[in-house]
């Protein structure tokens, strides 16, 4: 399939008081066109970093690019001019944020708000503008857009305004839609409309999708591939059902293991033990070492690279090295790898439970 | 809308009621007359002059007819300038104190305004530096002694500016109108200041730069609008501000406005002057705080008042 971003070793610093924080540590990526990739990780694994970095959006003043490129459309957009950005944002690639209760100007018409990147972007008059805003609220299922237009981000609920940043966000028909958490400060009800919304729009559209969330739920429903993120690196990626069914580092298998679900009945819910490294002095070696009960020697000493599990699938773990002793991942990951063709525990397609 | 009106004009008229009535209070409990002051008089002549002023009346008395009066437009007549009109005193007086208290707000909004947006946007710089320089005189000299050091350095030393009076027309107004201007000027500047650097930094702005807005779009069409809301609630007291100060800058300039005549009335205790003046400025103060909420309103669709588009 044909790529339509590609992140290459991907390195940024902010500079603040106390130092240089090392927030992006080599990031390797690609956007391939139509699908959905999920960034997931904890906080602070530098999700939000990396996606604000494709999209420049960071504070210039205290942010450094110090490595590594960002290929869109044959161009490097860490090179590109403030002007030359200006002109990607918002049509090529645009973007869903977190809390839509303060995404939305108070102070202009949410009309105003969804015809500015139609005005900015495409040859349009301000009636036809118009028309097009109408149309993107009823595509995103807001009853009576011709009267709504008129009115001002406080008169709609939070549900209601996401729906308008997503309207915005899909005004010019981007090429890449970031949505960074989209439904993590909705409630439950809303967070599911909201989520069928966008799984309905990605069927309409031909728009290529990053979502980063925390919830790995979500991620089974939405995405095709998944990003896993630790400490401002990606530590595994690979398709939905190679994460979650064949995930090959131990931080996944944390994860994983965190992640309530229905079929694995348990007392407690799994913690990963310990905190993120501090990245103003990241740790040498593999950084969720001191974390990990599978850490070995080489881990504290050198950075793991990619080692390749499928054309798909890769994961930085010196566990994959062929020298490396065979370990035994947890219980509740081995249920899993149970299910998976290709895995050393396969037991069949419903993971060898019987009736 | 019409509802919202007619009620805050209710609650205007029972504020000046309220303050009509503190004021005349006040007064009273003031010690010295405009009679014991300036002059020696038998305690009969006393007598008298104080039966045809009605001061020899009960106190409750004195004030139905004051209130009464009040309602006329009739504050009655000055004690030192013998039988002139309070009403017509103030309305001699007060288009110099227009003149200049309106273009010291316009000098002082706007002109703090342009430095305030200077500041944010070239935040960190010498422009910001420089403003911040200027808000912090502007706030921390009074305005008195801006007064005096622009009359002596521009008017006596330069000589290109009147030193004083109201004879050389729009001219004569320079020197005041600054001298008024600063402290509001200082303090548009650092509101304005402060909410720009607050508001660009907000969710919303990000996401009209995800839009692909440029730098002057986020700044103007997004930014501002949001940064203004606090400075109009601060309109107010910005104009009280004025009238205060326009007491000690028109006394400095020796202009013949409303303040220097409170000023004098004060000193001779004028009784009917000074609660004319107080009742005028208190007017003036309720009507901007009005103007001021009905903008407030305009600028920010949260607040548009009960009535106005409803969903
Ligand atoms: N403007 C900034 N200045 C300094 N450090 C920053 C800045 N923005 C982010 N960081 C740091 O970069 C790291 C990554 O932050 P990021 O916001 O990408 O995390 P995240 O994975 O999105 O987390 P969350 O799930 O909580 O949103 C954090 O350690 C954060 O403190
Ligand atoms: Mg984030």
């Amino acid at each position: 399939m044909e790529k339509i971003l590609e992140v290459e070793n991907l390195e940024l610093s902010f500079h603040t008081f106390a130092g240089e924080v090392k927030a992006i540590r080599g990031v390797n990526f690609d956007l391939k066109k139509g699908e959905t990739l999920a960034i997931v990780g904890e906080s602070g694994s530098g999700k939000s970093v990396t996606t604000k970095a494709i999209m420049r959006l960071l504070p210039e003043s205290s942010s450094e690019f110090k490595n590594g490129q960002i290929l869109f459309d044959g161009k490097d957009l860490t090179k590109l001019t403030d002007k030359e950005m200006q002109k990607i944002r918002g049509k090529d690639i645009s973007m869903i944020f977190q809390d839509p209760m303060t995404s939305l100007n108070p102070t202009m018409t949410i009309g105003k708000q969804i015809m500015e990147p139609i005005l900015k972007h495409q040859k349009l008059s301000k009636i036809e503008a118009q028309k097009m805003a109408i149309y993107l609220l009823q595509l995103v299922g807001m009853p009576q857009p011709e009267q709504r237009i008129k009115q001002y981000p406080h008169q709609f609920s939070g549900g209601q305004r996401q729906r308008i940043v997503i309207a915005i966000a899909l005004a010019c028909n981007p090429k890449i839609l970031i949505a960074d958490e989209p439904t993590t400060a909705l409630d439950v009800t809303i967070q599911a409309q909201i989520l069928e919304l966008m799984k309905d729009l990605q069927k309409k559209i031909d728009t290529s999708i990053i979502f980063i969330t925390h919830d790995l739920g979500v991620v089974a429903n939405v995405a095709d591939r998944v990003a896993v993120m630790y400490s401002g690196k990606i530590v595994e990626i690979g398709t939905v059902d190679e994460i979650f069914y064949n995930p090959q580092h131990p931080y996944t298998w944390g994860l994983l293991s965190s992640m309530p679900s229905l079929d694995v009945q348990e007392a407690k819910l799994y913690a990963i033990p310990g905190t993120p490294p501090d990245l103003l002095d990241p740790p040498k070696g593999d950084s969720f070492a001191l974390r990990s009960e599978y850490a070995m020697q080489i881990d504290l000493e050198e950075i793991p690279p990619f080692f390749k599990v499928s054309d798909t699938h890769y994961a930085a773990t010196w566990l994959l090295h062929p020298d490396a002793p065979e370990v035994t991942p947890p219980a509740t990951i081995i249920e899993r790898m149970k299910r998976f063709p290709s895995s050393r525990y396969y037991k069949g397609a419903n993971g060898g439970a019987t009736k | 809308m019409a509802k919202y009106v007619f009620k805050r004009v209710i609650y205007m008229i029972l504020t000046l009621f309220l303050i009509a009535s503190f004021t005349f209070s006040l007064m009273k409990m003031l010690p010295g007359s405009p009679i014991s002051t300036s002059s020696k008089l038998t305690p009969n002549q006393l007598a008298a002059v104080e039966a045809k002023y009605g001061l020899d009346k009960p106190l409750p008395v004195q004030y139905g007819i004051y209130m009464k009066n009040m309602v006329k437009l009739d504050f009655g007549t000055s004690f030192q300038f013998k039988e002139a009109s309070v009403t017509e005193l103030i309305i001699n007086r007060a288009g110099p104190s227009f003149i200049l208290g309106i273009q010291a707000l316009i000098l002082g909004t706007i002109g703090g305004i342009i430095l305030g947006m200077i500041a944010a946007l070239r935040q960190n710089t010498a422009w910001d530096y420089g403003s911040t320089l200027i808000a912090i005189f502007g706030i921390s000299i009074p305005s008195f002694v801006f007064a005096s050091l622009l009359q002596y350095w521009i008017g006596v030393k330069g000589g290109f500016l009147p030193v004083g009076l109201w004879e050389n027309g729009w001219k004569s107004s320079i020197l005041p109108t600054i001298a008024l201007a600063m402290g509001p000027l200082a303090t548009s500047a650092r509101f304005i200041r402060t909410e720009m650097i607050e508001v660009l930094g907000t969710d919303y702005i990000t996401l009209a730069k995800a839009k692909g807005a440029s730098g002057i779009e986020i700044a103007f069409k997004h930014a501002f609008r949001n940064a203004l809301i606090p400075l109009i609630t601060v309109m107010g007291p910005l104009a009280a501000g004025l009238v205060t100060g326009s007491l000690v800058v028109e006394q400095i300039f020796a202009i013949p406005g409303i303040g220097e005549q409170f000023v004098k009335a004060i000193n001779v205790s004028d009784y009917s002057v000074i609660m004319g003046t107080t009742m005028f400025f208190s007017v003036l103060l309720i009507l901007v705080i009005f103007i001021v909420d009905i903008l407030y309103g305009i600028v920010d669709p949260r607040i548009r008042l009960a009535g106005g588009n409803k969903q």
